[in-house]
């Protein structure tokens, strides 16, 4: 931002450039109009400003109900807007960009007091950023069966995998992928009889983003994976983690999914 | 060689074996097997919709969609996920159907 010339009223110093001046009380309604805003003949200018006040704010609250479809419909659109509200106040955009918005928004929601009896509900939001993250993520070719099955067997126990651009991995304690998948569509939520803990993989191999439910283990085995350990090592942690980890099945599972988009000898 | 790695190679080879025989017949779908699989996932259901709202089959006389006269028209139908039909409850404790039903038609 440009520093604002002297001759602006209350203008002085880098901490009170126009635009700074201006956006300084837009989230917050118990501030002042800011003394650069006047109207004709320097009259107030509160009516006019408030215009720009509701309009920063119901954007933004229009730009997390779009991120966050399934969460909205979980709790209907007026308690979701009232809570999207507190958040918009408390953490406004890092980023011009609104498809960047909204990533403190699941942690805000864990800690909702009026979303305590749905514990699960912040771990639904995670899997709905992580999808836009996959959705806006770099186009790269996924790495095919045939390119995995020409690894030297003698390599395999070495063969570091380097993850898509898209692929987000998102743990819950709650049976969010279930939850997210009933309320992500238009189709009407039947009964969810689910209960057990269940981690999501969320790829991008084309153009669409798919969301899939992990296997036991198999969080583990990918995140082990994605921050660069070789397959043997990952392969290992699974099995230490879950005693029915199913390593063909999960081998197949990141290949089908399009987890990674190539590989390199390491370890 | 990872240290850390106990998992022998020959068992990770044969793991790598498996997981790619999966893929050896999967070819690519062309567009009539993805209609067909998208048809599958959905099945006709009779006597559920509200009048005026079924996806088809009326009866004579009519035009089809969207032409069914009163609520949950036994024989009309509408499209809805496989394997829910049975299961779609309609007011006074009627429910939907994969066969035309006799009930609620309009004489």
């Amino acid at each position: 931002m440009r520093p604002i010339e002297p001759g602006w009223p209350g203008g002085s110093g880098p901490d009170s450039s126009f635009p700074e001046m201006f956006a300084r009380a837009l989230l917050d309604p118990d501030r002042e109009t800011p003394p650069v805003v006047a109207g004709p003949h320097g009259k107030a200018a509160a009516k006019r400003y408030n215009v720009y006040r509701n309009n920063v704010t119901v954007s933004l609250i229009n730009a997390l109900a779009a991120i966050f479809p399934a969460t909205q419909r979980i709790t209907g659109i007026e308690f979701f807007r009232a809570m999207a509200r507190f958040h918009v106040r408390a953490t406004p955009p890092g980023s011009p960009l609104l498809f960047e918005y909204g990533r403190d928004f699941p942690d805000f929601i864990e800690r909702y007091e009026h979303a305590q009896s749905l514990p699960w509900m912040s771990d639904v939001a995670r899997i709905e950023r992580a999808w836009l993250d996959a959705y806006h993520a770099s186009d790269a070719e996924p790495l095919t069966p045939q390119a995995f099955g020409s690894i030297p067997p003698e390599h395999l126990g070495d063969t570091v995998l380097l993850p898509h651009p898209a692929t987000r991995i998102v743990r819950s304690r709650y049976p969010a992928v279930t939850i997210f998948s009933a309320n992500r569509g238009s189709d009407p939520v039947g009964q969810i009889e689910a209960a057990d803990p269940e981690d999501a993989l969320v790829t991008r191999p084309k153009l669409e983003v798919a969301v899939r439910q992990l296997p036991s283990g198999g969080a583990v085995f990918l995140t082990h994976l994605m921050s660069g350990e070789p397959l043997g090592a990952a392969a290992s942690a699974a099995m230490a983690d879950s005693s029915t980890f199913d390593l063909p099945a999960n081998i197949a599972g990141v290949l089908a999914a399009g987890a990674f988009s190539d590989f390199k000898f390491g370890g | 060689m990872s240290i850390r790695s106990t998992i022998s190679a020959s068992v990770l080879a044969g793991a790598v074996a498996t997981a790619l025989a999966s893929f050896a017949s999967a070819g690519p779908m062309t567009k009539d097997e993805e209609k067909a699989a998208m048809a599958a996932g959905k099945e006709k259901c009779y006597g559920v919709s509200l009048a005026g709202m079924n996806d088809c089959a009326a009866g004579p006389g009519t035009t089809c969609q969207g032409t069914s006269t009163v609520d949950f028209q036994g024989n009309a139908w509408s499209l809805v996920q496989g394997g829910t039909c049975a299961n779609i409850k309609v007011p006074g404790d009627r429910t939907g159907s994969t066969e035309p039903l006799t009930r609620d038609v309009p004489s």
